[in-house]
């Protein structure tokens, strides 16, 4: 029974931040139609910019808020330079773009920062916590509360300002919304500044525990686009407990039956899933998008 | 008819002048030459072994050279590929015509080579580690860095001396993680060792908790061994510890380098692991044999480049220098006569230990290559 405790709580770490990098999916594609593969390198600039920043003797909580300026800053300019020139172009060209940006930015931290890996110091010690016979490190509370903030966050950002009902009411149908007065153009442009920060944030949280690197965006992006699947594509429901689920099986895949096919565990089951329900655990059936 | 005939002395006075001009300089040095992977993905490899081989080829010929000759060195970057390998082994062989070979930076590069070198019978001292460069033994083909064979056997030859019997294993399922399992199940009977639990993880996993749990409640556990590189070891001693897994951990020689403590933190503190004496130069005894070595080659090497020494330049400056003691046995550049003289290395005292060849035998090293190093407060400590 401690094992299975232990288990969770790790599957649990990890796929909270999947959930964050599935929402920072989630959030563009409602608003664009884009898949954005650079949300992975969102994580590695917060780490990165952190770690660079605190090294070089800023306090943690002003790199923290400093490493997440620079992903929102990254992620607006993403968008003017590379998105919303090429808005017209189908969806597919756009996500062909975005991965052009990942590939760039990864070699942009290759130069600013460098190839090798970093660490942060723990937020508040690196003593276990045992409870029930399992060993919980306090940095995952961070990442889960962390985590539940952001949620909680978005949800009232969503439904109870302005602001977030035109996203709302552009991710329902762009043109509508254009013909009431809605500026969509304003509202991709903070779609990609959102995902950048949560993106960041989560990158921050985490790099205690997983430490961080220039490359460690891209596999991120893949498990984070698997979450925001078997979720359901544009469900910010679907993408947090898409996240958690993805977690939760790699954790009991590696523990109960093989570490060796974790990853293979975890993305059967998302197979599985995904032909029974085509559109996700949350997902509408639509047959249009991609 | 006159003015032909001088046409043609002319001609003949020049070609004269050419061939007197050109031929002591093919006479006075005797080329070495060298394929390494100076860049793309194994330029942790080539940079340090490139960089080395220039230094002291310069500092070698400044002394005099080998058998009063000057040292030419030829060196391709390779970057790792095996097919550019091959190829700039032929233009070593045919266009360059040298008279022996250091390097191959990776397996994958050295083996692309070794037909060449094997066909044109110029010796080959590749700094590359896997052991199938060497077994079965080669006419031509040496090698210089231990094999990961030797670093199972060294941690587990450590485990013996404690009485340890029974040992979980967490191995990465990246190229070094994985053919360092391989060689440490082939030899873990030899020493008595149990193999309780043997799990993976991923190159780039970043949580190894679950893994280790089950480790963790294997029954009768003495000890944990991790056979990797790269970030997944430091992260397997960070949820070692988080565990509270209370037998000793051993990792492999892949972290030798101070980023794994930095990167573990606390956790790293009691950690064991072998490694190359070049690691720990300055906290040698004064009579280990091998301190003067280290010590000359880590000053040489850190002064030079302004980069802290690794293993990897020192497997260069080893195949170098017994070379260039083989070439000054046999007086002579035929490479035949070297690789004879190379295959008789004996005594040879280098930075990866002591050298002796033999015929059956085209490395030469033994355990004492190894040191078992623990971790205390952060710095390495000799263990034994």
């Amino acid at each position: 029974m401690p094992e299975l405790l232990q288990f969770c709580v790790s599957g649990l770490t990890v796929g909270a931040v999947y959930a964050l990098v599935a929402l920072g999916f989630t959030i563009i594609y409602n608003a664009s139609d884009v898949v954005n593969f650079a949300q992975g390198e969102f994580v590695m600039i917060g780490g990165m910019t952190t770690v660079f920043a605190t090294a070089a003797g800023v306090p943690l909580p002003l790199a923290v808020i400093g490493a997440i300026l620079v992903a929102m800053v990254v992620g607006l300019l993403l968008h003017r330079l590379a998105i919303e020139p090429a808005r017209g172009a189908s969806p597919v060209t756009l996500i062909i773009i975005t991965i052009g940006a990942s590939i760039f930015l990864r070699g942009l931290a290759q130069v600013v920062f460098d190839k090798q890996f970093h660490s942060l110091p723990a937020f508040s010690g690196d003593t276990p916590i045992r409870f029930g016979g399992a060993a919980i490190l306090p940095q995952s509370f961070w990442v889960l509360g962390g985590a539940a903030v952001i949620v909680v966050l978005l949800w009232g950002f969503f439904n109870r300002t302005l602001i977030g009902k035109a996203v709302l009411a552009t991710a329902a149908n762009r043109l509508a919304a254009r013909l009431v007065g809605i500026n969509t153009s304003f509202v991709m442009g903070l779609s990609f500044v959102m995902s950048a920060a949560i993106g960041a944030i989560a990158g921050i949280l985490v790099t205690p525990i997983t430490l961080t690197s220039y490359d460690v965006g891209m596999l991120l992006a893949l498990k984070g686009f698997a979450a925001a699947m078997l979720g359901g594509m544009g469900n910010p429901l679907g993408a947090v407990v898409g996240g958690l689920a993805v977690g939760l099986l790699e954790a009991l895949g590696a523990g109960y039956i093989s570490s060796t096919y974790k990853d293979a565990i975890a993305f059967i089951v998302i197979l599985v899933v995904l032909f029974a329900l085509p559109g996700g655990l949350f997902g509408k059936a639509s047959v249009e998008r991609v | 008819m006159a003015v032909f005939g001088k046409c043609i002395r002319g001609a003949a006075l020049l070609a004269g002048v050419a061939m007197v001009w050109a031929a002591p300089a093919a006479a006075d040095t005797i080329k070495i030459g060298a394929s390494l992977s100076v860049t793309g993905p194994a330029s942790f490899l080539g940079d340090p072994e490139a960089k080395t081989l220039e230094m002291y080829v310069e500092k070698l010929n400044a002394e005099g050279g080998v058998n009063g000759k000057q040292l030419e060195l030829i060196v391709y970057d390779d970057s790792a590929d095996a097919n550019k390998a091959r190829t700039f082994a032929t233009r070593l062989v045919e266009d360059d015509e040298v008279v022996a070979v250091v390097g191959g930076s990776t397996t994958g590069t050295t083996m692309a080579m070794i037909p060449v070198f094997e066909d044109a019978g110029i010796p080959f001292i590749s700094l590359a580690g896997a052991v199938v460069i060497i077994d079965p033994v080669k006419e031509f083909t040496f090698k210089t860095p231990h094999t990961d064979r030797m670093a199972c056997e060294k941690i587990f030859a450590d485990m013996q001396a404690k009485g340890i019997a029974r040992i979980g294993m967490i191995s990465g399922t990246g190229g070094f993680d994985k053919s360092m399992r391989e060689q440490c199940l082939e030899v873990v009977g030899n020493y008595g060792i149990e193999i309780v639990a043997d799990e993976t993880y991923g190159p780039s996993d970043s949580d190894m908790t679950p893994q280790l749990t089950n480790i963790k409640n294997a029954a009768g556990l003495q000890a944990v061994v991790n056979p990797g590189f790269g970030q997944g070891p430091a992260i397997v001693t960070r949820n070692y510890k988080q565990l509270d897994i209370e037998v000793p951990l051993y990792q492999s020689h892949g972290v030798a380098s101070k980023s794994f403590i930095d990167l573990a933190g606390d956790a790293a503190e009691g950690v064991r692991l072998p490694a190359s004496a070049l690691l720990v130069a300055d906290k040698l005894p004064d009579d280990d044999p091998q301190k003067a070595v280290v010590v000359e080659y880590k000053t040489t090497y850190e002064e030079k480049t302004g980069q802290p020494v690794s293993t990897f330049g020192g497997h260069a400056y080893d195949g170098l220098m017994i070379l260039v003691e083989a070439m000054k046995r046999a007086g002579s550049e035929d490479p035949k006569a070297i690789r004879d003289e190379i295959e008789k290395t004996s005594g040879f005292m280098g930075t990866a230990g002591v050298v002796n060849m033999s015929p059956e035998d085209h490395m030469g090293l033994d355990l004492t290559a190894f040191r078992m190093l623990e971790i205390r407060s952060g710095d390495w400590t000799l263990a034994e």
